[in-house]
C-alpha cells in the first residue's frame, strides 16, 4: 500500500470541510464515537445539521470562531492507499499555513464554487500548488448540485481554470464535478452525472501516479549523524546516517563528499535488518565509507555523476512566515537539509502578488504572508539543487537568531 | 509496480527514524518517554532501529503514576535491561509526598493530569532538552495540529496558537536556556498502523493488549479493571470478563472491551472493523470537548 500525501485549502463557504467529512465519513474513517461528540456538539449549538468541520477544527479558538487556524492533519485509508491531507485555511491571511501544507504534499485539491467559477482564492491555491511544486492538481468542482448537474456549467469553469492555468508550472491536473454535500462523484460516481466520463474523486486518489514523484537521477545523501557504537564487536564502525533525499545509492558507487570535495567509495549501506544492495529516497539508511575520511552532519555524500551547487550566494523565493518583517542586516540562521549556516538578506528583488503572480518591484518592506525574490549571502557554503530538480535540497527555513521563530520558508531558484 | 518504492508502512518508519535522529543530531540531552504503551514501545523499536549497531543512545522516563498494571512494569523492566539503556523514574507518588501535587479525591479521581507536576520535574531535574513522545495526531482533536517538533516555554507550556511552523523536512530545534522539545516521531501513523507494524515486526507488547480473563466493572461504556485503586458505585457489580485492552494507562482510567482477539492477527482484524476509536475508552479525555489541548497546554504528554 502506498503513502499519498495531499493538501487542501479552503474558507467558510467553499465546502472543504464538508469534502473531507465525506471522505472520511463514506470511506469509513469516522469512528462511531467521533460521529456521535460532533453531533452532540452541533446540537449544543443549535444548528439543524451536522457540522463536520467540528471533526477537522481542534483547538478551542478555533471551534469557538467557527475558522481553521492551523494547518490540521487528517488520516484515512482505503484497501489501496494511506492518505495524509494537510487541511489548511484559504484566507490570504494564512498563506503561510497552505505554504506548509503544500510543501510535503503530492498532491493538491483545489475547490472550485460551480456557481462562482474561478475567483482569485482558485488562483492563489494553484500558484500557491505550483510555487511548491506540487506534481498533480484535482480540481474539485464542486456545489454541482446547485447548477442542476448542468455539463455547461462545469465546461465553463474547466475552460476558465484552463486559461490561467497556462501560468502555472503543473503539468497533471485534472477535473472533477462534485457534489461534496450530497456525494456526487466524491466516493460513489454520481446518477446525476451521466455525461462526466471520468473518474470519481477517491478513486482518482487512489489511483493517480506517484512513484515517478521522487528524484531518482540525482544521488543525494544529507549526512544526519554519525553511529560510532561503543562495542568491540563494531570497534571500527562508522555508519553516516540519513535519509536519502534522492537517487539511488549502491555499494561500489563513487562519491564525493560536500562542501570538503573529499572522495571515496561507498562499503557498505546499512540497516536494521541487515546490509542492502540499493537504497533510494525516501530511505533512512547508514553509509559506510571505504576510506576514513572527514564526514560529518551537514555534510551531502553525492555520487560523482551528477553534483549539486555548493555556493554562498543564492537566490531563493521565500515566504515571510513571521510577525514582523525582515530586520534591516539581520542575520539568520539557514537550516538547508541537515546544514546551518548563518545568512543575511543581500537584496530583495521583487515582491511576488500571490493573487496574480504580478512581480512588483520597489513595493517596500516584507510582510509575514508575503513572497518575495530574495538574495541571500551565507557564512559557509550551501549544497544545494534548485528546487524543481529536488524538493529536499532545493529547500530552506531561516530561523531569526534572536527569537529563534522559523521566520521565513524559500525554494532555492538558483 | 515501480520498482524504487516503499510501502506506506515503510515510509512511515523511515520518516520517524529521521525525526529520531535528527533529535539526537540537534539536541544534549534528549529522553524517550515511555509509558509501556504500544506506541512507546514502537517509538523506542524505532529509536533501536535509528542507531543501530550502537544501543540507543538515551534514556527512557516512565512517569510511574503509582496506580499501574503490574504487567506494564515487568515489561518495562525486561525492555530496559535488554536494550541496556538507562531508566529515568518520574513518581507520582513522591510528588504527592513531597506536597508538589495534591491527589484527587471523588469517585473518579485519577492521577491522570497529577503525572503532568512529575513529568515537568524529571524533564527539569534531567536537564532534558527534548522529550521523544508517541503521540499519534490521529488520536484526539488537538494532537492534529501538534508539529513533530513541539516548543515548550520554560513553565513546560504548549502555545497552540504560536506553533512554529514546519516545512518539508527541516525542523527547528532552537531554543533558549530553560525552554525543551516535545518531539512526535510517529505522528503520522493511525492506530491500524501502529498494529500494522507490530504485526509485520513482531514487536513484543505487554500480554495485557491480547485477551485475557480479568475482574471488571462496566462504567460508562467500557470495562473498568478491578483493582485495589477502584471504588464501587452502587448498583456496581464486578464481573469476569474475556477482554483486552486498546490503549494503556494508569490502571484507574484504562478502559478494556470485550474481546477474544489473542495474537496479533486477530488484533489487527479487530482493529480494522472497529468503529469507535481508542481513547473512547479513556475516561480522561471525556471531561470536555478540549480537556487534551488543556492538558496538553500545562505540559502533558
Amino acid at each position: 500500500m502506498e503513502l499519498l500525501r495531499f493538501t487542501t485549502a479552503g474558507s467558510v463557504d467553499d465546502g472543504k470541510s464538508t469534502l473531507i467529512g465525506r471522505l472520511l465519513y463514506d470511506s469509513k474513517s469516522i469512528f462511531e464515537d467521533q460521529m456521535e461528540a460532533v453531533k452532540q456538539s452541533s446540537e449544543r449549538k443549535g444548528l439543524q445539521h451536522i457540522d463536520l468541520s467540528l471533526l477537522t477544527d481542534g483547538l478551542r479558538s478555533e471551534r469557538e470562531q467557527g475558522i481553521t487556524i492551523d494547518v490540521a492533519y487528517r488520516y484515512f485509508a482505503t484497501p489501496k492507499r494511506k492518505f495524509i491531507i494537510a487541511d489548511t485555511p484559504g484566507h490570504i491571511q494564512y498563506t503561510r499555513n497552505m505554504v506548509t501544507g503544500a510543501s510535503t504534499a503530492n498532491l493538491a485539491l483545489v475547490l472550485v464554487d460551480a456557481r462562482k467559477g474561478v475567483v482569485e482564492q482558485t488562483c492563489r491555491h494553484s500558484y500557491i500548488a505550483s510555487l511548491l511544486r506540487i506534481p498533480h492538481i484535482i480540481v474539485c468542482i464542486n456545489k454541482m448540485d446547485l447548477v442542476d448537474y448542468s455539463e455547461e456549467a462545469f465546461n465553463k469553469v474547466v475552460e476558465q481554470y484552463e486559461a490561467f492555468a497556462a501560468k502555472i508550472d503543473v503539468t497533471d491536473i485534472r477535473f472533477v464535478p462534485i457534489s461534496a454535500l450530497e456525494g456526487d462523484n466524491v466516493v460513489n460516481d454520481s446518477v446525476n452525472m451521466p455525461w462526466y466520463k471520468g473518474e470519481s474523486l477517491l478513486h482518482t486518489l487512489e489511483t493517480i501516479h506517484i512513484a515517478s514523484d521522487e528524484n531518482h537521477a540525482d544521488a543525494r545523501f544529507p549526512v544526519q549523524t554519525v553511529i560510532r557504537p561503543h562495542a568491540a564487536e563494531y570497534h571500527d564502525y562508522r555508519g553516516y546516517a540519513g535519509r536519502i533525499a534522492g537517487g539511488i545509492f549502491k555499494p561500489g558507487d563513487k562519491i564525493t563528499v560536500l562542501p570538503s570535495g573529499l572522495t571515496s567509495t561507498i562499503k557498505s549501506i546499512d540497516t536494521f535488518e541487515g546490509p542492502v544492495a540499493e537504497a533510494f529516497a525516501p530511505m533512512s539508511v547508514s553509509i559506510t565509507l571505504d576510506d576514513d575520511v572527514d564526514v560529518s552532519r551537514g555534510d551531502m555524500i553525492v555520487k560523482d555523476d551528477s553534483e549539486p551547487q555548493v555556493s554562498q550566494d543564492i537566490d531563493v523565493m521565500i515566504c515571510w512566515m513571521a510577525n514582523r518583517g525582515p530586520r534591516p542586516g539581520a542575520k539568520y540562521h539557514l537550516k538547508n537539509t541537515t546544514r546551518e549556516v548563518m545568512a543575511i538578506i543581500k537584496e530583495v528583488y521583487y515582491k511576488l502578488d500571490i493573487n496574480t503572480l504580478e512581480k512588483q518591484e520597489n513595493a517596500g518592506d516584507i510582510k509575514m504572508n508575503e513572497m518575495a525574490r530574495i538574495r541571500l549571502r551565507t557564512t559557509q557554503p550551501v549544497v544545494f539543487d534548485e528546487y524543481r530538480k529536488n524538493r529536499i535540497t532545493g529547500s530552506l527555513i531561516l530561523v531569526d537568531e534572536a527569537t529563534n521563530e522559523t521566520v521565513a520558508a524559500g525554494t532555492i531558484l538558483a | 509496480m515501480h520498482k524504487y518504492y516503499l510501502t506506506h508502512l515503510q515510509e512511515l518508519e523511515s520518516e520517524a527514524i529521521y525525526v529520531i535522529r535528527e533529535v539526537v543530531a540537534q539536541f544534549d540531552r534528549p529522553a524517550i518517554l515511555f509509558s509501556g504503551g504500544k506506541d512507546s514501545i514502537v517509538v523506542t523499536h524505532l529509536a533501536k532501529k535509528a542507531f543501530w549497531p550502537a544501543k540507543i543512545p538515551m534514556p527512557l522516563i516512565h512517569i510511574d503514576t503509582g496506580h499501574n498494571f503490574p504487567e506494564t512494569m515487568e515489561f518495562r523492566d525486561k525492555l530496559v535491561e535488554d536494550l541496556g539503556v538507562q531508566l529515568i523514574v518520574g513518581s507520582v507518588q513522591d510528588a504527592i509526598d513531597k506536597g508538589r501535587a495534591v491527589e484527587e479525591s471523588g469517585i473518579n479521581a485519577s492521577r491522570n493530569e497529577l503525572q503532568i507536576v512529575s513529568l515537568l520535574d524529571a524533564i527539569e531535574h534531567n536537564k532534558i532538552d527534548a522529550a521523544i513522545g508517541g503521540a499519534r495526531r490521529d488520536e484526539e482533536k488537538a494532537r492534529s495540529k501538534e508539529r513533530f517538533f513541539s516548543h515548550r516555554d520554560e513553565f513546560g507550556q504548549w502555545d497552540p496558537k504560536n506553533q512554529r511552523p514546519e516545512l518539508w523536512n527541516i525542523f527547528n530545534g532552537r531554543k533558549r536556556m530553560g525552554e525543551h522539545f516535545r518531539v512526535f516521531p510517529i505522528s503520522n501513523w493511525t492506530e491500524m498502523d501502529i498494529w500494522n507494524y507490530i504485526l509485520h515486526e513482531n514487536i513484543a507488547i505487554p500480554s495485557l493488549y491480547f485477551a485475557h480473563n480479568r475482574n471488571a466493572v462496566y462504567r460508562d461504556g467500557t470495562w473498568l479493571p478491578a483493582s485495589e485503586f477502584l471504588s464501587l458505585r452502587e448498583g456496581e457489580t464486578v464481573e469476569n470478563k474475556l477482554m483486552r485492552f486498546r490503549t494503556l494507562g494508569d490502571i484507574t482510567i484504562t478502559g478494556g472491551i470485550e474481546s477474544d482477539a489473542d495474537t496479533l492477527e486477530k488484533i489487527v482484524a479487530e482493529v480494522s472493523a472497529t468503529r469507535s476509536t481508542e481513547r473512547g475508552n479513556r475516561s480522561d479525555d471525556k471531561r470536555s470537548d478540549t480537556s487534551m489541548e488543556d492538558r496538553k497546554k500545562q505540559g502533558y504528554f
